[in-house]
């Protein structure tokens, strides 16, 4: 039962953490949104830099599946996972492992991802963890959903895509524009 | 500069060999070229498999023309940076990605600006034989469209109640706070 326990005695830290922000914050409500966003490295993470404007005053921890990337805001270092798809069964315990230490340590209220594979594993993870989740599909996909935003739908509370045409064909998918 | 890439995650030799062979052809020695997870031995090209994110941002601003397979992120890369990109799709009908979203790609982005789409290697050739005559297009800020941003904004600011795992989690911290402990300690 050990690997049960240590996650709550991580959880007691973070909350305890999480009053010391209080007291030294304006109330309960001072405590920025968590967001955590994760998008592979290439096209995905290029469409999640160009949203970032709409986290801004979240306290926002990037994950990704490459070395050496700044974060486009805020402070926190990105986390790397490793990276995995659909052919490649044998990385996706990987890509879990990443990821469920990445939401131990930072503990999400919200989970948004533009894709791929790992950021689709992330947010079934969030829902184990009880945030809320937004995934972006790429606008690459311009004549069907992705794999992995078909496969999310069911778990995440806002599904985007970036063609008026696919939304029409899929109820509950909103179409909010490009990124371009 | 030329700068060649094709991702990350699949290799791409029939991009990449075409490339090789022109630059050997033409006795180009300035062609950088990112060519992923491959076992092809380019002869001509300065290869390498993969690249620090920002080190690549860096090569992409420096070079004077990119080539590269349909991904989205090379293509928005060159429309940041104002290059002229050449994109050729990857065919999931030669076994070169999983499926045909990179053609569909093409479809999308090839009639823009400063976008050159070869569909195959002689069209290929013929626009790298044309390297200085391509022009790029300045034509995307860093950002997304702010109305887009707004509407994300709005969702990521809409108020929740807290999800039951939540409301659980939290009952659970606050118990462990004040001194109690699980059934299980």
């Amino acid at each position: 039962m050990a690997s049960w326990r240590t996650p709550f005695v991580a959880d007691v830290a973070m909350a305890a953490d999480r009053q010391a922000d209080h007291d030294g914050g304006h109330g309960l409500d001072a405590r920025p949104l968590r967001v955590l966003l994760v998008a592979s490295a290439g096209g995905h993470w290029i469409e999640l830099t160009r949203l970032v404007d709409a986290f801004a005053g979240c306290d926002c921890q990037f994950v990704s599946t490459a070395c050496g990337m700044t974060p486009p805001l805020g402070t926190r270092p990105v986390i790397v996972v490793a990276d995995t798809a659909r052919d490649a069964k044998a990385t996706i315990l990987g890509a879990i492992r990443g990821l469920w230490g990445a939401f131990r340590r930072f503990d999400p209220d919200l989970v948004v991802s533009t894709g791929a594979a790992p950021g689709a594993l992330a947010l079934y993870v969030a829902r184990l963890f009880g945030a809320r989740t937004i995934w972006i599909d790429s606008i690459a996909n311009s004549e069907r959903l992705s794999l992995s935003g078909s496969l999310v739908r069911p778990v995440a509370d806002l599904t985007v895509t970036q063609w008026p045409e696919v939304a029409a064909r899929h109820p509950r998918l909103r179409y909010l524009g490009q990124i371009l | 500069m030329i700068l060649l890439s094709v991702g990350t995650q699949l290799p791409f030799d029939r991009l990449v060999g075409a490339v090789d062979r022109w630059a050997e052809a033409r006795g180009r020695d300035d062609v950088v070229a990112q060519i992923g997870p491959t076992t092809y031995r380019p002869r001509a090209l300065q290869a390498f498999a993969h690249a620090d994110h920002d080190r690549f941002r860096e090569l992409q601003a420096e070079c004077a023309l990119m080539v590269s397979h349909a991904g989205t992120g090379s293509i928005i890369a060159a429309m940041e940076l104002g290059k002229p990109i050449i994109i050729m799709p990857r065919d999931h009908r030669r076994g070169e990605h999983r499926n045909g979203h990179q053609l569909a790609t093409l479809r999308e982005f090839g009639t823009r600006q400063g976008v050159y789409p070869a569909e195959d290697e002689a069209t290929l050739v013929d626009l790298l034989d044309r390297a200085d005559s391509l022009q790029g297009c300045p034509c995307l800020t860093p950002r997304a469209p702010a109305d887009f941003v707004a509407h994300l904004a709005a969702h990521v600011r809409a108020p929740s109640p807290p999800t039951l795992v939540r409301r659980i989690r939290n009952l659970w911290q606050g118990s462990t706070i004040s001194g109690q402990v699980g059934p299980w300690n």
